[in-house]
Parts: structure tokens; sequence; C-alpha cells
């Protein structure tokens, strides 16, 4: 017999396996959301000088920290995987590329970008060799070439060999060759390339005359 | 890429015992390879484990009158290390043949061990691939495989291990050291440390989970005349196509280990017996066994001729 009470009672299990039925999916996309939710950290970057504290997703690079955290867009999102070079900086004198690596691994670095090594009304000595020599054509890769060759010429000045050095225990000399192999990191579309080689060795000699 | 938490670890033992309690956790030191697959979600860690600030960063003599190179020397201060330079020539030569001066001021000795291959189908998350996705099947079989294996491979992969420096710690005859989660010591053979394919191309070596490497071991010089010739489609910043590191004595011994050919460095120890015989006599036991796809035979080739080439070097540079 079914009396209005069994009804109540039926009624309300349909109601509550409907309710489980919907909080069913609501749960697995709340647990997914748990799994998906971004893990925000505290990061202090030094850059060009200054010190800032940024809050950022963990998977921020330190390009992306640099271009849309600091407004520092001179280095520049060519590929996003290390292969162009356009991301070049310098860390700690080191040139890196920004794009594959993570901001939150650089605290205790020092970054320095284009906007570090030089001003339009100040330039390195490298820039105005690029702009001397027509260094580039759309000047997309140009402030990752000039961060990778200032530290090409340190390289060279420290003994840091290369494929291209025959003798590996001889003085580095920053011959056409040498440069040409130090620099193929660095890619350009425009293929300014004879140019900015060029703008790297009067560089490169102005500093053994000096 | 998936959302991560991350976490700098103290000691080798505790990223170790870290890296065994969540099976999502990857370590990260130069990330050079790890961030370029995260960003494609072919590797989707979701805790790191950054051990950057581990210590293992020396490079030392060790009381055999070897080398103790620290898992997190970079590839520039390896290759520019006086005595690497001096005594292990080789190691210098392959590791400049290798990426571009940023890549190799990040990259470090065990990240170079650990790196992914670059088959174009691993890549491709669109296409089946048995490493990626173990069981999909490989897309590469079919498919464009003139960079890919010609020996060791399975049917299951064809995909090759890319590192230069590895080839030469294997005719180093290099030791990977590691520490366990449960904070043991372990020393690897490099003969021992990668795997071929068979059927299980998603496991590339012999490190059990969560075990941590903390330095790459040199046994005391062996000297002769140490030369690494890499062929590749462009003359710099390039993958191998083909390899080959040689070490050859004054009376004409030595050892060979090749690269772009195999899942892992190729080197066959019976096979160096006939480098007095020249290129041809050492090629054949070399690649004994080879199975070429149409695409990429012409590598059993290039490698006997780029043997001739280094060892004509080594008998011009006196």
């Amino acid at each position: 017999m079914q009396g209005p009470g069994n009804f109540d009672l039926s009624r309300r299990d349909v109601l509550k396996l409907g309710a489980a039925a919907t909080a069913a999916p609501m749960m697995t996309k709340a647990q997914q959301a748990a799994t998906d939710a971004a893990v925000v950290t505290t990061v202090s970057l030094t850059v060009n000088g200054k010190t800032h504290a940024l809050k950022l997703d963990t998977r921020t690079t330190l390009l992306d920290a640099l271009r849309e955290h600091l407004q520092l867009t001179g280095p520049k999102k060519g590929c996003d995987h290390g292969q162009c070079g356009a991301c070049t900086v310098l860390i700690d004198g080191r040139r890196t590329n920004s794009c594959l690596t993570l901001a939150v691994m650089h605290q205790r670095h020092k970054v320095t970008t284009i906007e570090g090594l030089g001003t339009p009304t100040r330039m390195h000595p490298m820039q105005t060799a690029f702009l001397k020599h027509d260094g580039f054509q759309c000047g997309y890769c140009t402030p990752g070439q000039i961060c990778s060759a200032v530290a090409v010429l340190a390289e060279i000045k420290a003994g840091i060999p290369s494929h291209a050095s025959s003798d590996l225990m001889a003085s580095m000399q920053p011959t056409q060759s040498e440069i040409r192999e130090r620099m193929s990191g660095n890619i350009c579309r425009c293929g300014a390339y004879s140019n900015i080689i060029d703008a790297i060795t009067e560089v490169a000699q102005t500093k053994v005359s000096t | 890429m998936r959302p991560f938490s991350y976490e700098q670890a103290a000691t080798p033992a505790a990223a170790a015992a870290a890296a065994a309690r969540n099976p999502d956790a990857k370590f990260i030191a130069g990330g050079t390879n790890l961030l370029d697959l995260m960003k494609l979600e072919i590797e989707k860690p979701a805790h790191l484990i950054d051990v950057n600030g581990l210590a293992l960063d020396k490079i030392e003599s060790t009381p055999d009158g070897g080398m103790r190179i620290g898992a997190l020397v970079r590839n520039t201060d390896l290759a520019a290390d006086a005595r690497v330079r001096r005594e292990y020539p080789l190691l210098s030569r392959a590791l400049l043949a290798g990426a571009s001066g940023q890549l190799r001021n990040s990259a470090t000795t065990a990240g170079n061990l650990l790196q992914r291959t670059r088959c174009p189908y691993f890549y491709d998350t669109n296409q089946a691939c048995n490493k990626r996705d173990p069981g999909s099947g490989c897309a590469a079989m079919q498919g464009f495989s003139r960079q890919l294996a010609v020996i060791g491979s399975s049917n299951s992969c064809i995909a090759t291990h890319p590192s230069d420096m590895a080839i030469a710690m294997r005719a180093l005859d290099a030791t990977v050291e590691t520490v366990q989660p449960e904070g043991a010591a372990r020393k690897i053979p490099i003969a021992d440390f990668h795997t071929l394919p068979g059927d299980t191309p998603h496991i590339e070596n012999t490190l059990t989970r969560g075990e941590l490497i903390t330095a790459v071991t040199l046994p005391k010089p062996v000297g002769g005349k140490q030369l690494y010739h890499k062929v590749r489609d462009r003359s710099s910043y390039a993958f191998a196509l083909v390899s080959v590191g040689l070490i050859v004595q004054p009376d004409g011994t030595g050892r060979v280990a090749v690269g772009g050919v195999a899942h892992k460095p190729w080197r066959v120890e019976a096979a160096e017996a006939e480098l007095p015989r020249g290129a041809k006599a050492v090629a054949k036991p070399l690649l004994a066994g080879a199975k070429p796809t149409h695409d990429n035979e012409f590598k059993l080739t290039l490698v006997e001729r780029t043997l001739e080439v280094v060892l004509s070097e080594a008998r011009s540079a006196a």
C-alpha cells in the first residue's frame, strides 16, 4: 500500500537522487578546478638594478614576467621554445633564453635586459655599432641579438671555447668564424647577419685596441 | 602549461624523497628541455622540485686521478673547464657541438643526460607515439624518419637520443652517481644508464622513482687523440644526423661511440678491436643488425664515412 508518507519519501528519494546526479558532475568540476587552479607565489626579481616584488603564477616564465608584469618589452617572444634567441637576456652576466626558465627560479640573480644595457640617449657601444652597421631590418630580433653579442665578447674574453675554436687550449679570438658560431642561437628572419657580424667585430676590435 | 606547485629542495636526499612521495613531481634544473615540453603539455608535472640550490655544481678531482662533475655543472662551464679541455677534450668538443651558447649556459650535466628525444612525432601531440602515450602506436615508422634511429630500435619506437655530451661520456666510460629516496647512493655505469626502447619506449633510463643524479664521474684520463665529428643539416645549432666520438691511441687502438643512430649512445666494444683496420672494418660489427627505414638507410654509409673522416683527422693531427 502506498500512503502519502511513502509517496513523500519516495519523492524525496527521487529529489536526493536528482541532487546527487547533478552534484556528482559539480563535484568533479570542483575537484578539477582544484587541480587546475593556478598556484600563485611571491617572487622577488632584480632587473636592471631594481628589485621588484611580484605575485606570479608559478608557470610564469622569466620572459613573461619581464614583458607582462614589469613592462620591459625589449626581450621579445619569438618562438617561446628556445630556438630563436629573441628573448635573450643576461642573468648574472650570462646570456640565457628567458622563455625557457621560470621567474620563480631567479630570485637570487641579477637580470639585465636590453633596457638595462643602454638607453636612446646613453647607448651601449654594441647598440651604437648595430645602428652604424645597420645590423637589423625589422628589429624584432635585435634586443636578443645585442644582449647575446655583448655576452659573446665577454665569453671570448673569458677564454670560453666554441665549436669553431681549432685549438681548445689557445686563447680565444673574436674572428668571423668564432662570432658566427657563437651567435647561432639568435635567428634573424630578415637576414641581417653580415651586418650583425660587422657590428660585433667593430666592438670587439675597439675593445682589443683600448 | 598545466599549473604546478613549486619547492626548492634543501638537500639531494630531501629532493629524492619529495619526488618519491609525489608521483606527479619532476626535478627542474636548467629547464631548457622540461619547460619546452611542459608548454606543449607533453610533460605535465603537478609539482616541480627545483634542485638548483643543491650545490652540485663543482668539478673535482677524484682520488683515482679521475674527475667528478656535479650534476648541476652547466654545459658551458664543463666545456670550458681547463682540465676537461686538456685531459678529456672529447667531452669539451661534444658539448660545444650541441645547442646554442644561451642553452649551454643553462643546461646541466644531469639534465643533458635526461633530455628527451626530438623525434617530431613525439613532439606533435596529434600523432601516435608510444613514448609520449604508451600503446598509441608509432607514427614515425610510416612518416618522415630521416632523422631517426637505424639500430637498437623496436617495433614500438625509432626515436634517437639527442645528446652530444652523452656520446663523449659513453666513450670515456663515465659513471652516473645518484641518491635514492631513502638516502642511499648508487653508481650506474653509463653503458647501463640509457635503455633501448623495446616495448617500453617511455622508459629511457634505469633511474628508479625519485632517484636524483648527483654527479657524473670520469675515470683517469686515457690520453690519445680525441675527436668529435657531428654531421648535421646546418653547420651550427642543429641535432646530429650522425656524430662520431673517437679516442685513438698511437698504436691504432681506441674507442668509438656514435650519436644520432639509436635510442642511446651507440658503442660496440667488439667493433673497436677493428680500429687499426680502418672505418669499413669497424662499421660492419658496429652496425650489425641495423634496421633502417627507407628514409634513413643513408645513415649506415654516413657512419662509416664520418668514422673515416675522424680517423684520417687523427692520423694527420700528429
